[in-house]
């Protein structure tokens, strides 16, 4: 997973434009993942969408902070990823209108479980020193991230079988 | 005399209105509202010099999505009131959003003739395969074997193959993108609205109700392997030849946009008025 690392003395902003970048997208994918289900009345993980946009903005927050970074940038850039989109960002199509909190939690598993892959890998990289204990910094964050949604989803039903079956459809497949 | 205000460049949430789509969850038309912001977020434009026109179909929801102005007409019949818009206003910057049935089927004639005339405009497709809004019945490029209740062993007709129509209409930029990337999408949207003449952008964009196998594309899409071609045959050979799952600028011609003869008006708005009444 690991990416491409520019050879110049600016490797270390590039690395942490990155991270902050990945923070942007997990914001935005959360916060649109939070509208969704808000229009189909599922208020309950709308809700806890909202939570975790919420947390990824912290996170975002203190990129800029310990960067001195000025504003936020109006849009992220074209970095080249090893999928269509960041390792942090959840899949778009990862929603169903009867999913239930758990499911919201497996969904930040698995994108929390990428990003610390994604830090370990920059850090056993041949990235500059810096970049590497960066990396290693934030892959540490990330495997605290996962225990704790891990602790978050112990707490939070297991959905039983044929949760998503609906016997009144909003629309009638075959 | 007015003191003069500074331009503050829009970020892409400035482009979007306070009204919440209604798609179904994980549908890929909210990725493709959101590579439309930052698309014109990218290009630095502002709402008010911006139109939106679509037809019918879910993918057709997006003006109202937008800040922009916004026309949702009738059914297949986008391009060409936005053939109209662009003619009378050269000055704005106007987007056509359609889906696979309203633009391929209800609206096929006119696509190739917009092709054809090379009227400076943005035509975005949502392609999903399936007609969503009404509730799943075959469209123009659903694949022949596609079984289901409304068609059962699948409709046995070759489908619509829209790039090379385009291509073969005249089309000056032809473009294949991805919901799953809205950032790709945003990037080649700014790219066709860029490009002068008609823009052709088909966005492969997944109906996640009727047609969930297509999660799958996410699997399936890539980068295409090749640059773009100003060639006509070269890139006629490679979309006729492709999967269908090549992402990025399959065309740029060089054609120049159709531009109106005239732009003096004949008749102010008043004297229309004057016509129409009764």
């Amino acid at each position: 997973m690991a990416m491409k690392m520019q050879p110049a003395s600016n490797a270390y902003e590039d690395f942490m434009s990155r991270a902050y970048t990945m923070e942007l997208e997990a914001i935005e994918r959360y916060a649109q993942f939070a509208e969704q289900l808000e229009a189909h009345n599922n208020k309950e993980v709308a809700s806890l969408f909202r939570r975790l946009s919420g947390i990824e903005a912290l996170h975002a927050k203190r990129i800029l902070e310990e960067m001195g970074w000025p504003s936020t940038p109006a849009l992220p850039p074209a970095y080249a990823w090893e999928g269509p989109e960041a390792p942090e960002t959840a899949p778009f199509d990862a929603l169903h209108y009867l999913m239930q909190p758990w499911h919201a939690l497996e969904i930040a598993l698995q994108c929390e479980t990428r990003a610390q892959q994604y830090y370990e890998s920059v850090a056993t990289s041949k990235a500059p020193r810096r970049v590497r204990a960066a990396a290693a910094e934030m892959a540490l964050e990330e495997r605290e991230h996962v225990r704790l949604i891990r602790a978050w989803m112990a707490k939070v039903p297991r959905p039983a079988d044929g949760w998503d079956l609906d016997p009144d459809p909003p629309r009638m497949g075959d | 005399m007015n003191a003069p205000t500074e331009v503050i460049p829009l970020a892409a949430k400035d482009f979007k209105s306070d009204y919440k789509p209604v798609w179904c969850p994980g549908c890929g038309d909210y990725s493709v509202l959101s590579a439309v912001t930052k698309a014109l977020a990218m290009l630095n434009l502002r709402p008010e010099n911006v139109a939106v026109v679509s037809g019918i179909g879910c993918s057709s929801r997006i003006p109202a999505y937008t800040t922009c102005y916004g026309f949702h007409g009738v059914h297949g019949r986008s391009l060409p009131a936005a053939t109209g818009l662009k003619v009378a206003r050269p000055d704005l910057t106007v987007l056509v959003a359609s889906g696979d049935g309203d633009g391929y089927s209800i609206g096929g004639n006119h696509f190739l003739h917009a092709c054809r005339r090379n009227v400076d405009l943005t035509y975005i497709v949502m392609d999903n395969h399936v007609y969503g809004m009404t509730k799943g019945q075959p469209s123009p490029t659903t694949e022949p074997d596609w079984s289901s209740k409304l068609a059962p062993g699948g409709t046995g007709l070759r489908e619509f193959h829209p790039l090379v129509i385009a291509l073969a209409s005249g089309a000056n930029f032809i473009a294949r993108a991805f919901s799953g990337d809205p950032n790709g999408t945003a990037h080649l949207i700014a790219e066709a609205v860029r490009h002068p003449g008609f823009s052709f952008l088909e966005v492969l964009s997944p109906c996640v109700t009727f047609r969930p196998e297509q999660r799958q594309w996410k699997e399936r899409a890539r980068p295409a392997p090749v640059a773009a071609t100003d060639d006509p045959v070269r890139a006629a050979r490679r979309i006729l030849t492709d999967d269908g799952f090549n992402i990025g600028v399959l065309y740029r011609g060089h054609r120049a946009p159709y531009k109106a003869a005239s732009a003096t008006p004949t008749h102010s708005p008043d004297d229309l008025a004057a016509a129409f009444s009764t």
